[in-house]
This record gives structure tokens, C-alpha cells and sequence, in this order.
């Protein structure tokens, strides 16, 4: 494999993030940062530790208001979005956007089951006519929800949590929680899937099946992933594009094999912080 | 023009006595992140302390005014420190790891039992006290409108600014303050590290309930009469205060208690005395939607 | 000495250290006695006099320092043979909560059927039903506003002023306009639930404890606001004479044109319109358990206790926090406006005094003390905090006392409430499979 700097499109570019620019007080946590994300594709970004990555998710995901930038997602069926100026919820419900949590945010009370109907809220309420429907039992509502709990059932069986549906979802062991998080953010149909660290704390079998599910969203499901990261294996395992932050600046972008070997990321990242990898 | 200076004497005194109420909800909401509903009836037994104090004085037949009001403020602040101690220690700290409503309904619980407490031995009868100082001076006079400062509303104002002046410098300065301010950032950390952590959380109690005695015992002197049932108002416009002037922040609390006080006091000459409460908690709400950190608050950026 | 108590566990248990501790506890309820029951400060005329109590004092103390030492040998009872009988008692825990959780639906029904047997059995005075009317105002207002705090995690502590605004709103169209309670009722729920939603628009985007201070602080302004606008709410004395409901235009008086006896062909009695109140707040109340439980299993209501979970998570799902929150306050708010015209129609009477903050407190109790969400914890809990202190009307001056200690010590036992285990809204497995899943299911508290 020829190492290429910037890949000839293979899928259709579904979000590109221009000039995006993030400061808090006088600490800038993203300094002009560009990159482009294709459907049928993981994007990976890597980088130390506070590099900017996990701000990078919250401006996508409207939990901060870019201080400057532009953040297009091209929805192959809604047309364009411009997500710095969505609220949070909106850039969930209008333009398809999941995402995952680095310290994982389920519903700890309600059960596995729960979660993922949960998720298709916005679905079942327009189902429910707003609750009224639900609220007199209506075969409208009732077969909507048991559409919504095939869905889930779906992804309970590829996340290997079916026989678990019923328990509480604080109670799961974390490798499961994790993968819950996963199929959680699936329920809502996203175009674009943002896991922030989905493989913290997995063993290396946890792992290789995690490789296993995010390759197999993204072919079968013909969404983009966008992927932070800290444990190379499945970085350079499933990648099929990283972007490598420093201090919240790029540094380098491009296939694995041209990042492995790109002097730039060498130096301020494998290089200089060794066991950082190794830890991961 | 003199009516208005009047008012703002008057405003500044309420404020001062709302601020040192403003602080023990300030100080405790900063390092167990706990609304202590009862604050306000520490701050009522503070009151009671005093009259209780002064009674005892009279009744030995001591008469020298300065002494006096020395043996009711050291008084009423070791009594009340001890029931805030015994609060903490009894309805709040078996709930630390509870869920925070639990801490909350504890807290409501213990307001409403002391409340009752108090109205059981002491009678539910309001306790009237001749004044202690009496006196004071005219400022100016304006179109026959005389402004006034008494003895008392300076006695009130010196006394809250040293008290001011000291806390600041234990909490900013000494090893009991940067243990607090440890324990407000990172509790398991601050242990781990070898704070004391319950020591330092009693500490906050006890430092909080001996400023509300102090605040109880003005209102003694400055109104005349207390009842067991001054805590409840009180204690919600002082923690009014606290989070107007950004919950955590001891000038904050400073602040926000004078702003409270000034606003009452020009809402009751200016409108209708009536509504002065509706006053205070509508300014709450707007800041609250404007300005959710408070006024000095720090803002908070959200974790995700 | 009190920190080292709880850490070393096993130091506390020798002679001087319970000596110690003892010793503490005395000076400790000491200091805090003397200024309160030692002395006594009472008016002579205008003057204040001083009294005291030394006997009556040191007999309280001693009283303290014998439950201090019954308390430290109970703990060292219990934690000797530590490990089997807690095991024995988790055991019986579980085996409690399954069996409830299990019928769960029997026990409903049975205690609905019971209450609507209640007029009919042999000692139902008119006292008892009248008091049992007052239990199920609670329970209806607890139902309600666990709406909004088991489910939905939002902390209002000024739930009486939606209440107040039911009562206040019967009370005004009925006497003013002559409109009859069942035009009224829903009238009533609408106008709360508006007041839910003018209230909640700017405020639910707050954080839980500031929410919780400007709750409260509306509803002291709804009660300010009650007390002094006198030329529409009369004042602090309250509107009087604010009608009493029909039976389907029937009336409940002795005499007049229809009256329910007449329609019946039975004897006059008081007692009838003491029952018809009764089996009208049993409707109220039942109906509002039915919505909750019917929308606990709606996607509004799975969105409500998702957000209690975590709102974040909640955004990152496509749920608007603002709508789901608004939606819970505004229904909780409904169910104390129905609450209140009731409660207007039943006293024939309705003054500021009913709703003071007090009132929030008790329901908010009768929430929190039953479990987050649970709807049965919430007429358990009512059935403490309102029928027991019935019970005990001759110690009618320690009530409120007993009350707050009350309040304190459950929380402290139970800070889940007593009927903290959460019912599952919807399960994938039959219930047999999940209550072995269950048993599977590590307790891990989180």
C-alpha cells in the first residue's frame, strides 16, 4: 500500500468541518482545524492527551458554540446542515448525528431494553400523536412500539446484549455499557456516528470484537464514523482516515500507513510521548 | 434626595445581617453542594441565644452595655455553633453519599423540627426586648426630613464588615480555609491527600451557624422582637442572596445580602410594602435565567 | 472523636471508648439544652421574664444518654455476627421486594377495591371517611407531583401554589360567574397546568437545587399575591361560601328543587354528601394513578425518567430537555389543579392560610419518604405522614416536632424512600426469566 497524503474521495463527503476555531477564556482549545468526513468511512482523530479531540466532538454535537468555524453535514436524503448553529438536540433529531460519551452516559436506572426505546423518542412521540394515541392504547402507537423494540432487538443481537435486555443498565459490566452506549446511538438512524473513546478500558478481546461491529456499521449501514481514540490497534486496525491533533492543531491527515509514517506525528506524538501509545 | 440616603442606611443595615445569614448557605452549598435548609433556623436559635443571654445578664444584674453586648455575641455563637455541629452531624452527614434529595428532605425536615423545637420550650408567643443601644445622630436635614444613623445600624455595619474582614483571611489565608477550599474542589482527593474531610465539613457548619448567631442576634437588637418562626422568611432571602451574588463565592454572599437588603428596603418605601417578597424572589428569577452563575459566580463550563 | 468513630470500627467497641463517646454526647446535649429547656424566657406584661427548668432538663438529657447507649450496644449487637444475619436479612429484603414487585398489580387493585368498600363497612363514621378524604387528597397531590419529581427529577418545592390556583380558580368562577363544579374541574386543571408551563418556561433550564429555590419562591409569591390582592382573591379572609358539588345537577342539601335523596327515594342524611365527596376524590385519584402508570410506558414518560437520568445523554438522543420537562410540570401542575377545586368544593371555603410552604413540604415528603417514582411508596408514605399524626391528636403540640424528626430519621434509615425498587417499563423476557435475571444481576450501588 503506496502511503497517499490526502485520499482521492472514495465515499461522498458527509461532514466538513472548516476553519473551526474554539477558545475558552484566553485558552485555545481548537486552532483552525479543517478536515472532511466521508460517508462509508471511519475518520479517526488522535492526539495526546487535551489535544482538542474530545472539543471537537462537543462543537459537532452542540454542546459548545464554535467560537469560529463552519461545520457542514451534507444528509444524503435532508440536504445540508450547518451544526454550529444547531442546538444540541436539533443536531440529534434533524441531522442524524450520534454520539457516545468517554465517560459513558446511559440511562443507569432504566434496563438495556429501555435505553435503546428511549432513543427512538422522537419516532414514537410523533407515533403516539404526542401521547394521546399511546394514552388509549391505539394499534398505531402499540405497532410503532413494537417496531421500536425490533429495532432494538436488532441491535441488541450485533452488540451481544440480547440475553441482558432486561437488567438495569448501570448494573452491566463496563465492556457492556460501552457497547450498549453503541447500539444506543444507533437507534436514533444517525448518518454520522461520533465514539469518544469507545474502547477505554476494553480488553484486548473486547477490543477485537469492537473492530468487528464499528466495520460492520459502516458497511452495512453506509454511515460515516467518526472516531477518538487512544488505543492503536483499533485505530490503525479500522481506520480508513485519521486526522492527528496537537495542542488543537492538525498536524497531519491522511490514510494509516501515511500517518505512521508522517515525521510530523512521529515527533509530537509516538515520538515524544512513547508510553502514551503503550498505555492505550 | 434625604428620604432616599435614609432608605440606603436602612437598606445596607437589613443587607448586612442577610449577607452573614448568606455566607453559612454560601460556605456549606460550596462544599457539600447541599441546599441546608435549616440555616435559617440556626439563625432563629442564634436570636433566641441572644434574648435568652441578655435575659440571663439582666437577671445577675449586669448593666454595663459594651460587656453586655460582648457576653450575648460570644454566647450566642458557641450555643448556635454547637447546634450547628449536632445538625450536620445527626440529619446530614450519614446522607453524604445519599441521593441529594434525600440531604434536602433531611434538611426540611430538620427546619420544620426546630422550628417546632423552639416553639415547644421557648412558647409560641413573640418575645419582645427593650432596646440595648439606643440613640444616634442626625446626618442632615432636608425639607424638614431628618436622616438618621443610629448608634445601633453602625454598631451592625462595623461589626459584619470585621467579621467580613476575618473570614475572608481564614478562608484565603489559613490551613482550615485551604482545606475547605480543597474539599469544595475534590473531596476523595482532598482525603487522599490527608484532609480531614468530616473535621473540615463540621468546620464549614460550625463557621456558617456562629455567623448566623451573629446575624440573629442583630436582628435582636434591631427590631426588638423574635418569634420562632423568623428562620423560614429569612433563610430563603438569604439564600436569595447567595445565589444572586454567585453561590460559592463569599463576597458573593456579601453582595448579594446587601443587594437584597437594599432592594427591599427601597421596594417598601417606594411601592407597596406588601410585595416587597414578591420583589426579592422575582429579581432571584431574572438573575437566575440571565445570569445562573450569580453575579461573582465563576461560570461553569459543562462536562461532557 | 466523632470521625473516628465511623472509620475504625472496631476501637469503638471497648469500654472506654463507649465511655467516651457517652461522656460527649452529655456534654454535647448539655450545651444545647441549657438555653433552650433549662431556661425559659416568657412575658410578664411587656417585659420579658426569665425562668428555669433544671429538673425537666436533666431528666430530658438522661433520657438522650439512655437512647445513646441503647443505640451504641445495638450497633455492637449488629455488628458481631455481621455476616450472617445480614445476609439473612438481605435475603428476606429481596424475597419482599420480589413478592411486591411480583404483585405488585394484585395489591393495587385489592387496596382501589378496599378503598371503594371503605363507606360501606360497619365502622365508617363520618370521621373516618372524612379523614380517609383527606388521606387521598395527599396521596392525588403526591401522585402528581411525583410527576415531576420521582419522574422527571425536577426538585419543586412550591407544588402548593398550583394547588392553590385550582382552589383559587373554583372558588372564584363559582362564586362569581355561578359555574358548576364539573364545568369548574377541568377548568381548574387547565388553568394550573398553564401556570405549569408560564412558571417552568423560564426557569427549567436551571440547575436541580436552583430550580428547587425558585419553585418555592413562586409559590410564596402566589401565596403573597393571594393574601394582598384583595379586591379579586378577598384577602386573608378568604372567599366563603364557595358551593358544594352536585350529583348530575342533584344537590346534597336537605331541602330544594333536586336533591339527591329525593332522587334516590332515601332519607336525608349528611353522611351522603360526606361519601359522595370520598368516592369523588377516590375517582380523582385513581385516575390520576392510571394516567402516571399508562405514561410511564409512553415515550413522554420514558423521556421524563431519562431525563432524570442524565439530560445529556437525553440532548445527544435528540430529545428536547425543554419540551419533556415543560410537558412533566405542566401535567403535574393539571393534577394539583384538579386537587385544589376539590378541595375548594369540599370546604366550601378556601383562604391563603391553606397554602403556605409547609403544605409543599408535606407532599414533597410524602414523595421522596415513599421512593423516587414509586406510585404505591407515595400512598404508604401519605398513609404516615397524614393518618398517623391522626392518630396521635392528643399529643396535638409535639405533632410538628414528631413530624420534622420524623422526616429526618427515614431519610437517614431509608434515603431511597421506603419503595425505592424501580418496576421496568417494558421487558423483552417473560417476567419469570427476569426475575431469575435479576437474582443474576450483581448489586452494584452506583
Amino acid at each position: 500500500m503506496t502511503a497517499v497524503p490526502m485520499t482521492e474521495p472514495m465515499g461522498q463527503s458527509l461532514l466538513d468541518v472548516e476553519h473551526l476555531t474554539m477558545r475558552f477564556g484566553g485558552l485555545t482549545a481548537i486552532d483552525d482545524l479543517s478536515f472532511t468526513a466521508r460517508r462509508k468511512e471511519i475518520t479517526s482523530i488522535i492526539g495526546p492527551n487535551g489535544a482538542g479531540k474530545t472539543t471537537v466532538f462537543n462543537c459537532l454535537t452542540g454542546f459548545y458554540k464554535p467560537t469560529v468555524g463552519r461545520l457542514k453535514l451534507s444528509h444524503p436524503e435532508k440536504g445540508e446542515h450547518y451544526l454550529e448553529r444547531m442546538d444540541g438536540f436539533r443536531i440529534a433529531q434533524v441531522a442524524d448525528v450520534g454520539r457516545t460519551f468517554q465517560n459513558i452516559r446511559l440511562f443507569p436506572k432504566m434496563t438495556v431494553l429501555e435505553n435503546l426505546i428511549v432513543a427512538q423518542h422522537n419516532v414514537l412521540m410523533r407515533a403516539s400523536a404526542f401521547a394521546v394515541a399511546g394514552l388509549f392504547g391505539l394499534a398505531r402507537y402499540r405497532d410503532a412500539e413494537k417496531a421500536a423494540v425490533e429495532k432494538a432487538c436488532h441491535w441488541l443481537e450485533k452488540v451481544n446484549l440480547i440475553e441482558r435486555a432486561d437488567w438495569e443498565a448501570g448494573n452491566l459490566p463496563y465492556g457492556d455499557q460501552r457497547r450498549l452506549e453503541i447500539a444506543r446511538a444507533m437507534c436514533i438512524d444517525p448518518v454520522l456516528l461520533c465514539l469518544d473513546e469507545p474502547a477505554a478500558g476494553l480488553n484486548p478481546r473486547e477490543s477485537l470484537e469492537l473492530n468487528t461491529l464499528l466495520t460492520a456499521i459502516r458497511d452495512e449501514q453506509g454511515i460515516g464514523i467518526l472516531l477518538i481514540e487512544h488505543d492503536m490497534s483499533v485505530v490503525m486496525g479500522i481506520s480508513d482516515h485519521i486526522v492527528v491533533l496537537d495542542h488543537g492543531r492538525k498536524i497531519s491527515d491522511g490514510d494509516p500507513n501515511f500517518v505512521r509514517n508522517d515525521p510530523t506525528v512521529i515527533k509530537a506524538y509516538l515520538g515524544e510521548e512513547e508510553e502514551e501509545g503503550d498505555h492505550a | 434626595m434625604a428620604y432616599f440616603i435614609q432608605q440606603l442606611i436602612n437598606g445596607l443595615t437589613l443587607g448586612a445581617i442577610y449577607g452573614l445569614i448568606a455566607i453559612g448557605y454560601t460556605m456549606v452549598y460550596g462544599i457539600i453542594g447541599m441546599i441546608n435548609f435549616a440555616h435559617g433556623e440556626i439563625y432563629m436559635i442564634g436570636a433566641f441565644i441572644s434574648v435568652i443571654t441578655f435575659l440571663v445578664l439582666q437577671s445577675v444584674g449586669m448593666g454595663f452595655v459594651p460587656l453586655v453586648l460582648v457576653v450575648m455575641l460570644i454566647a450566642s455563637m458557641l450555643f448556635t455553633s454547637v447546634y450547628g455541629w449536632t445538625i450536620e452531624r445527626i440529619a446530614y452527614r450519614p446522607l453524604r453519599r445519599a441521593p441529594r434529595l434525600a440531604a434536602l428532605i433531611s434538611a426540611i425536615g430538620m427546619s420544620i423540627a426546630l422550628q417546632n423545637y423552639v416553639q415547644l420550650t421557648q412558647g409560641a408567643r413573640v418575645k419582645a426586648l427593650a432596646p440595648i443601644i439606643s440613640g444616634g445622630m442626625t446626618l442632615f436635614e432636608q425639607n424638614g426630613f431628618e436622616v438618621r444613623l443610629s448608634y445601633l445600624q453602625i454598631f451592625i455595619i462595623i461589626l459584619t464588615m470585621a467579621l467580613m474582614a476575618g473570614f475572608s483571611y481564614l478562608i484565603d489565608r489559613t490551613p482550615l480555609g485551604r482545606q475547605q477550599r480543597a474539599c469544595e474542589q475534590d473531596r476523595t482527593m482532598a482525603a487522599l491527600v490527608g484532609v480531614n474531610v468530616d473535621r473540615t465539613i463540621s468546620t464549614t457548619f460550625v463557621m456558617g451557624a456562629a455567623l448566623a448567631a451573629v446575624a440573629g442576634m442583630m436582628v435582636t437588637l434591631y427590631y426588638g422582637v423574635v418569634d420562632f418562626f423568623i428562620g423560614f422568611l429569612a433563610g430563603v432571602k438569604a439564600f436569595t442572596a447567595a445565589v444572586l451574588g454567585g453561590i460559592g463565592s463569599l463576597p458573593g454572599a456579601m453582595l448579594g445580602g446587601l443587594l437584597i437588603g437594599l432592594i427591599e428596603a427601597f421596594w417598601s418605601a417606594y411601592f407597596t410594602i406588601e410585595y416587597k417578597d414578591v420583589a426579592t424572589f422575582s429579581i432571584l428569577v431574572l438573575v437566575l435565567i440571565f445570569r445562573p452563575t450569580g453575579l461573582l459566580g465563576k461560570p461553569e463550563i459543562e462536562k461532557v | 472523636m466523632s470521625e473516628t468513630k465511623i472509620k475504625v470500627g472496631a476501637a469503638e467497641t471497648s469500654l472506654p471508648a463507649m465511655a467516651k463517646d457517652v461522656l460527649m454526647t452529655a456534654v454535647i446535649a448539655l450545651v444545647l439544652a441549657v438555653p433552650f429547656i433549662g431556661l425559659k424566657s416568657d412575658s410578664v406584661g411587656t417585659a420579658l421574664e426569665l425562668y428555669t427548668r433544671w429538673p425537666e432538663m436533666f431528666a430530658i438529657i438522661g433520657a438522650v444518654l439512655v437512647g445513646r447507649v441503647a443505640f451504641l450496644l445495638l450497633r455492637l449487637r449488629r455488628d458481631q455476627p455481621r455476616a450472617q444475619s445480614a445476609q439473612k436479612r438481605a435475603g428476606v429484603k429481596e424475597l419482599a421486594a420480589n413478592w411486591g414487585g411480583k404483585h405488585i398489580v394484585l395489591i393495587g387493585v385489592a387496596g382501589f377495591a378496599c378503598a371503594a368498600l371503605l363507606p360501606m363497612m360497619p365502622f365508617a363514621s363520618r370521621y373516618t371517611v372524612d379523614i380517609a378524604t383527606t388521606f387521598l387528597i395527599y396521596v392525588m397531590l403526591g401522585w402528581g407531583l411525583n410527576i415531576v419529581v420521582g419522574l422527571a427529577g425536577l426538585l419543586d418545592l412550591g407544588y402548593v401554589a398550583f394547588y392553590a390556583v385550582g382552589a383559587y380558580s373554583y372558588a372564584l368562577l363559582s362564586t362569581e360567574l355561578g359555574w358548576s363544579f364539573w364545568v369548574c374541574l377541568p377548568l381548574a386543571g387547565v388553568f394550573a397546568a398553564a401556570f405549569g408551563v408560564m412558571l417552568g418556561f423560564p426557569v427549567l433550564r436551571l440547575r436541580g437545587d436552583y430550580l428547587a429555590i425558585v419553585t418555592l419562591g413562586f409559590g410564596e409569591i402566589i401565596r403573597v399575591v393571594l393574601t394582598n390582592w384583595v379586591d379579586f382573591t378577598k384577602g386573608p379572609n378568604g372567599i366563603s361560601g364557595v358551593p358544594r358539588p352536585s350529583f348530575f345537577g342533584y344537590s346534597f342539601s336537605r331541602g330544594g328543587e333536586q336533591t339527591f335523596h329525593d332522587l334516590l327515594g332515601i332519607a336525608y342524611s349528611s353522611q351522603h354528601r360526606v361519601v359522595f365527596l370520598y368516592f369523588l376524590i377516590l375517582i380523582l385519584a385513581g385516575l390520576t394513578n392510571w394516567f402516571t402508570l399508562r405514561m410511564r410506558k409512553l415515550p413522554t414518560g420514558r423521556a421524563w425518567e431519562a431525563l432524570r437520568e442524565d439530560e445529556i445523554a437525553c440532548r445527544s438522543l435528540g430529545i428536547n430537555p425543554t419540551n419533556v420537562k415543560l410537558s412533566a410540570f405542566a401535567l403535574g401542575a393539571m393534577f394539583a389543579g384538579f386537587a385544589g377545586s376539590f378541595f375548594a368544593t369540599r370546604q366550601g371555603f378556601v383562604s391563603p392560610e391553606s397554602f403556605t410552604f409547609m403544605e409543599s413540604a408535606i407532599i414533597l415528603a410524602i414523595v421522596v419518604l415513599g421512593g423516587m417514582g414509586s406510585q404505591m411508596g407515595v400512598v404508604l408514605a401519605a398513609f404516615a405522614l397524614v393518618i398517623l399524626p391522626e392518630w396521635f391528636r392528643d399529643f396535638q403540640q409535639y405533632r410538628m416536632f414528631l413530624f420534622g424528626a420524623a422526616m429526618v430519621l427515614i431519610m437517614v434509615l431509608k434515603p431511597t424512600g421506603v419503595m425505592g425498587r424501580r418496576e421496568p417499563t417494558i421487558r423483552l423476557h417473560k417476567k419469570k426469566d427476569a426475575a431469575e435475571d435479576a437474582e443474576a444481576q450483581p448489586e452494584i450501588a452506583q
